[in-house]
């Protein structure tokens, strides 16, 4: 039984812990504010200080048109939003019913896994242009570049989840007379939850990376799209607040999604 | 080799590609609008092998490898060590971990911008993104590896006598080493994902053409075919890199198939 | 008495191929147990006991010779019938269903064949249970139970299966001494209600004698019978028949044998196939 070298939960406020996050992150705007503003590092010369950054974040006439205070700000990200969670939602229910079927029946996994091995190592960026040929709009194009993306992680995840169940439960089933359709049921697909759960973790934050380059190169509107636009126009804080928010964004979905399963698999908490 | 000629399995597998572009050919002939632009297999295929013939291509492939290596070597010289300091000092992950995970959601494609306003050349823009994405993975496959070292094994080289040093040497970092090695093949594939990315947004003007740039120029300019024999050479070349990779880390840690 | 589960198994051979190393697993083994019977098979690791067991179970094929139940056969070369409820397995690790709830887990068996309605097979599960000491715990996840309260449920849900056969893969091999002695007693408790047939593999020796009605000492790899000790400890038992004189010299008798046989199995550090 290995044990994490790590602290309990119920301690981290009354341990160091907080405190040396806190630090951290003043290390790191001191670090980036004296390379910007006081030393003026050749280098970081067009990057502003984190000052400027949060100025214009929080300015209620930001200086380019994007702030917290500007609906357009906001615009933008349920943009992405919608994109992301859209595309996600596809790939889950896509996915999921693909990859268990692979990993529980062998025929159909020697027909189709090769399949899915050829088109899973092409990057999901790279089928931007074909999408754009092959979709109508501007939407389904970026939907469905980050719906390839969650995608087969969710189908890889899914069918090492069927894999990795204890060959004892499929016995125990027969022995208990199960049918094909019991053992789906009450097996395969409660006993896959925990990897499917972690692939989608992963395909979540695949979601966003695939949505941003999507964005920038096809998109109207969205995060990705307010960062290449503000390059464009060298608005610089713009674009630190566009990775920022994203960074974000990327975060508490994933967060979401592992919430969730915890609360679907409450069995596991023991 | 005889045994796998004979399996049902591989025979099945060659059936279901067939099947795949037996109804890609056939939706080609019925001029789907889906499918509008998407040539029809054999198109492809003979595009293909003329476009293996040509200089171009290979250039390409040499220039986008050459960006994948060098990024990614970087990114495990760093992310190799500082994920080992994450595992094992407390104040050190205590103080800029969060800092590291506050920035690792952010896709790679979105430092683009940033970089070019920071580099003097597109080519190290395109390296330092690529240097972003096998770094934040490689950290945190180290961190997982050096987090789940079985306790017991530290226990005993320390009931032996080993100092910090010896126990970091020579059970912490070869116990980590699957990790490692794990951490720079997921790394791989991923770098060669990212390359694309790099090279479509930062084809505006730049000198050299990779692979990916050669793609978006296919698009622009209608050559089709090129465009997908660039994405299928991407998805080779991170499959290959990555299993080198895999191979070579299956190599240095032989003693966990005995395990 | 059960008149149902009696077992012949003739001249029976399994032979492993993997990764083309030739494995003789079980050769040519012979044995006979009799409807309501308690058989143990007792063997050093790697003798092949599980193999045997996994093949009357439908797990496995074997490769030679033929294994019938009740006068039907159960198993040949080719052919195999499929594990069902009439050979009901108890596995040395558990197979609870982690994620569904004590009572399902007991009553899932009769209520997806459809021998008894839900009401029913829940009842029956709940009196057991409370047989059994664990009354309450039907809502909980296995999760939540320690490891002998586990073994108990799933010997609840073994019976409540209400197969000819008991087949039993060392289960109580993970738990201590202490709660393992105590398990005994409540696995004979629960055997003299219904007098099922029981197949139970162990490498313990007295754990062997103290359950059995016959204990079977098996060679090591390739796997056969060894020995055959007849237990006429009287029914029911407790732990103080331990210390018994009869007890001493059934322990006598196979003691001799099974220990030749792990000491062989040392020397060529064997190690579990199944």
């Amino acid at each position: 039984m290995t044990e994490k070298n790590s602290g309990g939960e119920l301690r981290w406020i009354r341990g160091p812990r907080p405190y040396l996050l806190l630090a951290g992150f003043a290390i790191f705007l001191a670090a980036w504010h004296l390379a910007t503003a006081v030393l003026k590092v050749p280098v970081f010369s067009k990057i502003p200080p984190p000052a400027v950054v949060l100025r214009e974040w929080f300015n209620p006439e930001p200086f380019f048109g994007v702030s917290v205070y500007t609906s357009l700000y906001y615009s933008h990200i349920a943009y992405s939003v919608y994109r992301a969670y859209t595309a996600f939602a596809l790939a889950v229910l896509l996915g999921v019913p693909l990859g268990i079927l692979i990993g529980w029946n062998r025929t159909f996994k020697e027909y189709a896994f090769p399949l899915v091995e050829i088109f899973r190592p092409i990057p999901p960026l790279s089928w931007v242009p074909l999408a754009i040929l092959m979709l109508p709009g501007t939407e389904p194009p970026v939907i469905f570049v980050t719906f390839i993306a969650a995608f087969f992680a969710t189908v890889l995840n899914t069918l090492l989840g069927v894999q990795s169940i204890d060959r004892s439960y499929f016995r125990a089933a027969q022995c208990l007379g199960f049918s094909r359709r019991d053992m789906l049921l009450h097996v395969v697909i409660p006993g896959a939850m925990p990897h499917v759960f972690t692939g989608l973790q992963i395909a979540m934050g695949l979601s966003w990376v695939a949505l941003v380059a999507g964005e920038m190169i096809a998109g109207k509107r969205g995060l990705g799209y307010m960062i290449y636009d503000a390059y464009s126009m060298v608005q610089i804080p713009t674009i630190i607040m566009g990775m920022l928010t994203l960074g974000f964004l990327g975060f508490f979905s994933s967060a979401l999604v592992r919430f969730l399963g915890r609360r679907l698999m409450a069995w596991r908490s023991y | 080799m005889l045994r796998m000629v004979r399996s049902t399995a591989l025979w099945r597998g060659l059936g279901g590609i067939a099947l795949f572009i037996a109804l890609w050919e056939a939706a080609s002939l019925l001029k789907l609008p889906f499918l509008r632009f998407v040539p029809a297999p054999h198109i492809l295929f003979a595009s293909v092998v003329e476009t293996i013939q040509t200089q171009a291509y290979w250039s390409a492939v040499v220039i986008s490898a050459r960006r994948v290596v060098i990024g990614y070597l970087i990114g495990v010289a760093l992310g190799v060590p500082i994920g080992l300091a994450f595992g094992v000092s407390r104040v050190f992950k205590g103080l800029f971990f969060p800092v590291f995970e506050t920035l690792r959601p952010i896709p790679p494609l979105a430092w683009v911008p940033l970089s070019i306003l920071l580099w003097p050349t597109m080519e190290q823009t395109v390296i330092s993104v690529i240097f972003l994405g096998s770094y934040f993975t490689v950290v945190i496959n180290v961190l997982g590896g050096v987090e789940t070292v079985d306790l017991r094994y530290v226990r005993a080289a320390f009931s032996m006598g080993a100092s910090r040093w010896q126990v970091f040497w020579r059970v912490v970092l070869p116990a980590t080493s699957p990790s490692i090695f794990t951490g720079m093949a997921v790394a791989m594939g991923l770098t060669w994902e990212i390359v694309v990315a790099a090279e479509m947004v930062s084809s505006i003007g730049s000198g050299q053409t990779g692979l990916g740039a050669m793609m978006w120029q296919a698009y622009v300019g209608g050559v089709i075919p090129l465009i997908i024999t660039a994405m299928v050479s991407i998805g080779l070349a991170g499959l290959l890199f990555s299993a080198l990779i895999w191979q070579i880390g299956a190599f240095a840690t032989r003693w966990r198939r005995l395990v | 008495m059960s008149l149902y589960g009696g077992l012949r198994v003739r001249n029976v051979g399994k032979v492993y191929d993997p990764e083309g190393i030739h494995v003789v697993a079980l050769q040519d083994i012979s044995l006979d147990i009799a409807p309501g019977e308690f058989c143990v098979v007792v063997g050093p690791s790697g003798c092949g006991k599980t193999t045997l067991l996994n093949i009357i179970a439908g797990f496995d094929t074997l490769t030679s010779g033929e294994i019938d139940m009740d006068g039907s056969t159960l198993t040949a070369p080719g052919r195999r019938l499929s594990p069902g409820a009439d050979r009901m397995v108890v596995f040395q690790h558990g197979a609870l269903f982690p994620w569904k709830t004590v009572l399902w887990n007991v009553t899932c068996g009769p209520v997806l064949q459809g021998r008894l309605p839900r009401a029913e097979a829940e009842a029956q599960a709940r009196a057991l249970l409370a047989g059994t000491g664990l009354a309450g715990i039907e809502g909980q996840y296995p999760g939540e139970l320690s490891s002998g309260m586990r073994r108990r449920v799933e010997l609840v849900r073994a019976l409540m299966n209400d197969p000819k056969v008991l087949l039993l893969d060392e289960p109580f091999r993970a738990l201590d001494a202490l709660t393992r002695s105590v398990m005994h007693e409540h696995l004979l408790k629960l055997y003299d209600l219904a007098r099922k047939t029981v197949f139970f593999i162990t490498h313990d020796l007295e754990e062997a004698i103290f359950l059995a009605d016959r204990v079977v000492v098996m060679t090591t790899r390739p796997g056969r019978v060894k020995k055959v000790i007849r237990v006429d400890l009287p029914r029911p038992r407790d732990y103080r028949i331990l210390t018994s004189l009869r007890y001493g010299q059934l322990e006598e008798e196979a003691l001799e044998a099974i220990h030749e046989e792990a000491l062989k199995a040392f020397e060529t550090g064997e190690r579990e196939l199944a």
